[in-house]
């Protein structure tokens, strides 16, 4: 990696390695230039996370200077568009109905999803892999509006059709689709964390009399585990931020309430839903995406920052 | 007493094993399921679309502006131009700046220092940002922010800031992979062209990027099949549906993903399988897409 700095650094370059890399001729000023500029093209990367930081910090001040914080974190009636007195601020419904849909997704995604990375893992024949890896990744690679237009047009009907009594727009089709979405996230990441387990311990395993099954669940999946915790809560990550699955599936209105087969709209659908009202910039509600972005942006950050740290520790482990 | 020993400890392993046989065998089958449902679940969302888009695909509804009077009528000609002009625009934005930060992570920067491993972490953490929030900074920061990057009248998205937001969105992506295929180039090509006596950025350009190109064209081209499938951070920067002319960079602009949203949300079922017929159209851009990185990863991927 620093080849430049070793070569210098080598015996027989002279008595003094470090004014190799000191001399300043036009060359090197131009080798100069070219790492600041290629910094700069990595730096941009902390200036778009700070972009967003700010970004929803002023505009969400705003939004708290018009509406007080108690009302918005512990009201219990959402309709920030509605005009006059029934105008309210109350996210909790917002953020049930993220939590809940996203309940129901790692319902369907981690059984499925641990499933399939264990099978590919630790079962597939070296073929059958290079068959089914392709395929799971094509489902992660198909746009999340052609899973919205399934389960809109396809699923909800098929539901209904087997007796589940839904409204057109509900919460139960959109939050299983919801899971098969973030089924190839979970899937690819436990894969991995399993792979890197290093194959002596299945041997130890095996020769200690062991079967195939047990030395998955008792050795293999222990081993992996800090994989596997990165794996779940990128997959609750991704179903908390997912946008247009549940506004196309599940409808436009948050409801405080267990029941799947009413409407139910996140904290992601929400905010498109209002920028599509096209509400006039500098308007309450127009500042309500601030402040539910905000929301989103901090659970988002918070699960992401976890699963960074599980990953490096699998990593650490074993490579 | 050594017999017995023997024949009771072959009686337990033998039961043993056979309960861990069945055993086995049912852990086995619930994976098998597992991905059976997942295949399933693809196999059935491909063949519902592909009955419902195929029939509608005629030459009339790709060159055809979009109709709300006449279903038979509609077409995606804007949404497939506005995708078309979204993905060279983006990538011009990408290729340099994604690849430029690869270079420096890479080659350059010290990773036991701290900023480098802000940088890092930072990354990491931005591909897993929602795209609704990265519409939220197109929105706030680029159509009506302080970037006035179009110089056409403040607060009219334009298909350039939807450009800038998804290449944002997918600049993590791009970084990522071309690190990987810039760390899979040996230390010892770089060793023998700094021997020979190359400066850094002359090894970096002559050897470690061509070494690094089929890997590097991969993520570029996998970080846009992401970035025209995304659908919510159009929503937020203002793409529309209805576009009766041809897009422009600085004019307002519509893509396949809003065209299919729009239609998705219909309550006329004769507009509403139109999406069908554009996600026919997104799938077989991405499918072109991928056949390509496919291409070039086999055409000219090095091995060292």
């Amino acid at each position: 990696m620093d080849g430049g700095q070793e070569l210098a650094a080598r015996p027989g370059t002279g008595s003094a390695p470090p004014s190799l890399t000191r001399v300043r001729t036009r060359r090197s000023a131009g080798e100069q230039a070219i790492k600041v500029l290629l910094a700069g093209a990595a730096v941009l990367s902390v200036l778009t996370t700070t972009g967003i930081v700010v970004t929803l910090i002023t505009e969400s001040s705003k939004f708290f200077g018009e509406v007080p914080f108690r009302d918005f974190f512990f009201g219990t009636d959402w309709a920030p568009l509605a005009g006059g007195a029934s105008q309210s601020f109350g996210v909790a419904p917002l953020i049930w109905s993220t939590l809940y849909l996203t309940l129901i997704a790692l319902i369907v995604a981690v059984p499925l999803g641990l499933g399939v990375g264990v099978y590919l893992a630790e079962y597939a024949s070296p073929r059958v892999r290079k068959i089914f890896k392709p395929i799971v990744e094509l489902l992660a690679g198909i746009p999340t509006i052609v899973f919205g237009y399934f389960a809109l047009t396809f699923f909800t009907p098929l539901l209904k059709d087997v007796g589940i009594n839904l409204e057109v727009f509900n919460g139960l089709s959109g939050g299983i689709i919801l899971g098969i979405l973030v089924l190839p996230t979970i899937a690819s990441v436990s894969e991995d964390a399993m792979s890197a387990v290093p194959q002596s311990l299945r041997e130890g395993a095996f020769g200690l009399g062991a079967a195939k099954w047990q030395v998955v669940v008792r050795v293999v999946f222990p081993a992996a585990l800090s994989g596997i915790v990165a794996a779940l809560v990128l997959g609750a990550s991704r179903a908390i931020g997912e946008t247009v699955v549940i506004l196309v599936a599940s409808g436009n209105n948050p409801n405080l309430t267990f029941d799947l087969s009413v409407a139910h709209q996140n904290m992601a659908a929400f905010i498109a839903n209002v920028a599509r009202a096209d509400v006039s910039a500098g308007s309450v509600a127009y500042a309500t995406i601030f402040a539910v972005g905000t929301t989103l942006f901090a659970m988002t950050f918070l699960l992401n920052l976890i699963a960074i740290r599980f990953v490096r520790k699998y990593r650490q482990v074993y490579e | 007493m050594a017999v017995t020993e023997t024949t009771i400890t072959r009686k337990v392993v033998e039961r043993a094993s056979s309960g861990a046989r069945t055993k086995d065998l049912l852990f086995r089958a619930a994976l098998l399921l597992c991905l059976f449902v997942a295949v399933l679940f693809l196999g059935v969302l491909l063949v519902d679309v592909a009955i419902d888009g195929i029939p509608l695909i005629t030459p009339e509804f790709i060159t055809n502006f979009p109709s709300r009077l006449f279903a038979e009528e509609s077409g995606i000609r804007p949404a497939l131009i506005g995708t078309l002009y979204l993905m060279v625009l983006c990538a011009a934005f990408i290729v340099p700046i994604g690849v430029a930060a690869a270079i420096y992570l890479e080659e350059f920067a010290d990773a036991r220092r701290w900023w480098n491993r802000i940088i890092e972490v930072n990354i990491q953490n931005l591909a897993s940002v929602p795209s609704v929030v990265y519409g939220i900074l197109g929105l706030a920061f680029i159509v009506r922010g302080p970037i006035d990057i179009w110089g056409l009248g403040k607060g009219s998205p334009t298909l350039l800031a939807g450009a800038l937001t998804l290449g944002l969105l997918v600049l993590p992506v791009v970084i990522i992979v071309s690190r990987e295929a810039i760390r899979a180039v040996p230390p010892s090509i770089r060793e023998g062209a700094l021997a020979l006596g190359a400066t850094k950025w002359q090894t970096i350009w002559k050897m470690v990027l061509p070494g690094a190109l089929a890997g590097i064209a991969t993520g570029v081209i996998l970080a846009l099949s992401r970035a025209i499938g995304e659908t919510a951070p159009l929503i937020l920067v203002g793409a529309i549906a209805f576009r009766l002319t041809d897009p422009t960079i600085d004019g307002q602009f519509s893509a396949l993903p809003i065209a299919i949203f729009q239609a998705a949300g219909e309550p006329r079922p004769e507009f509403q399988i139109l999406a069908a017929g554009a996600i026919v159209v997104l799938l077989a851009v991405l499918l072109l897409m991928n056949s390509a990185a496919i291409y070039l990863r086999n055409r000219y991927e090095q091995k060292w």
